[in-house]
């Protein structure tokens, strides 16, 4: 089933936890350091360095793009996200690997921000569904900063649907 | 006395990095395929596909089979009769600065695990050296990534524990750690020494040969039983369900004091990464 990010409500509950759908459109890479410094800022109430309304968000640290070819962009091991996950209300949904806490669950169900597992170990692969990649913010993080993807036909597994399914077993 | 230069050090780590990180071994992509031929959910048997797919993605094209392109561990035997005049570890850490800048893998050390500054260089690695007979040394690299070296466990039991309660830790183990390490995985075991020295038997187990056998009567029964325990849990891969969690399971065994029985578990997951060279 092809999907276009960010997903619409309507979309969200036709997905169920193991339904295997490929996304089209942005999505915004942070994981550990770049999660740590937004929710500063959240809790500082300063400027943010890009609108978190209804984005996906993609758990990844990338190799660096090598001419022009998009590095390696498999996903991280998503439950080290965890404990961000309470301010970040806001966004559409999150891309990672792995089972996470019951709170995610939760937050799939109650405020559908669906989790979706991205296969960990192709990153080679996935880079081929990457079709831009540009910097946006923390790029003294190195392969930690924020980019913004343009994906076609990104192929993810739903992990956590809104009905508080888990593929996990 | 044989001289070694650090170049021939260097280069060979440097080439070793390099192919490590966009040639899976062969071993894990046969086993890999055994798997999908067992497997029977649409699921399980898509991420199999996926992954194999992405080895063949990643050799052709040059990219990484995984973007974690780890904290390079290195072991390191030295005979007796080598010579060097420099220190070891100098042209070791040179040869994966090089490859590392060189190939634009991911910097992925830092130089303090609480400023978390990015040495930029992805090194120091960890280098663990012992000495042997001969004019010979042999390397061993193994580019490890954090997702399965995190969910590593380590339990110090009581003697009496025996094998039975050998057995209930490491499976408790890789239960917790279930599809966040990226299975199918590699076991690595290490029961006996001390605090520190299980956890390098683990290590070790991890860079067997994925087709060897122990001598080790006693783990080599472990690995048998366990690797069936484990692929009957249905964590399976990704932890989607199914058959093929774990491709092998190696125990290292070492001898410990009568009041210990340490137990280390290292999982290393399907992206398994080690080359080895002998100078």
């Amino acid at each position: 089933m092809k999907v276009s990010l960010p997903i619409a409500n309507e979309v969200k509950k036709d997905l169920k936890a193991g339904d295997y759908i490929y996304l089209t459109g942005t999505m915004y890479t942070a994981r550990d350091a770049a999660h740590k410094r937004l929710i500063e800022l959240i809790l500082n109430n300063e400027k943010l360095p890009l609108d978190l309304n209804n984005v996906c968000i993609y758990y990844t640290g990338p190799t660096p793009t090598v001419n022009g070819r998009i590095g390696s962009i498999g996903p991280t091991t998503a439950y080290r996200m965890d404990g961000f996950m309470k301010h970040l209300k806001m966004i559409n949904c999150t891309i990672g690997k792995g089972p996470r806490s019951e709170e995610i669950i939760d937050l799939a169900k109650n405020n559908q921000i669906l989790y979706l597992m991205a296969i960990g170990g192709i990153g080679a692969k996935l880079s081929l569904c990457v079709k831009s990649m540009d910097v946006i913010a923390f790029e003294d993080l190195g392969a930690e900063a924020i980019f913004k993807l343009e994906v076609v036909d990104f192929p993810v597994i739903v992990a956590y649907d809104i009905y508080g399914n888990s593929v996990f077993k | 006395m044989r001289d070694i230069s650090y170049k021939q050090i260097s280069d060979a780590v440097y080439e070793m990095a390099v192919s490590s990180i966009y040639d899976l071994d062969d071993k894990m992509i046969r086993s890999l395929k055994s798997g999908l031929i067992n497997e029977e959910d649409f699921l399980s048997k898509t991420v199999l596909k996926e992954i194999i797919e992405n080895s063949d993605i990643a050799r052709t094209n040059r990219i990484p089979i995984c973007q974690d392109t780890g904290i390079v561990v290195c072991f390191l035997e030295v005979g007796n009769e080598v010579h060097f005049d420099f220190l070891i570890d100098d042209a070791i850490n040179d040869g994966i600065k090089r490859a590392y800048i060189d190939e634009r893998f991911r910097m992925s050390v830092v130089r303090h695990p609480l400023d978390r500054v990015n040495t930029r260089t992805n090194t120091p690695c960890i280098i663990h050296t012992r000495f042997v007979l001969g004019d010979r040394v042999k390397i061993t690299i193994c580019p490890k990534g954090a997702g399965s070296e995190n969910l590593s466990s380590f339990k110090m039991l009581v003697p009496t524990s025996g094998i039975d309660g050998v057995k209930n830790t490491i499976i408790d183990a890789v239960k917790n750690a279930g599809g966040r390490v990226c299975p199918p995985m590699i076991v690595g075991v290490g029961i006996g020494g001390n605090f520190e020295e299980s956890a390098i038997l683990s290590k070790m187990a991890l860079i067997r040969d994925l087709d060897d056998r122990t001598d080790d009567e006693i783990a080599r029964k472990l690995e048998v039983e366990l690797l069936e325990e484990i692929n009957k849990l249905n964590i399976g891969p990704m932890g989607v369900g199914g058959k093929t969690t774990a491709i092998a399971v190696k125990v290292n065994v070492g001898p410990c004091h009568i009041a210990s029985l340490p137990v280390s578990v290292n999982f290393q997951c399907h992206a398994s990464r080690h080359k080895e060279m002998i100078i």
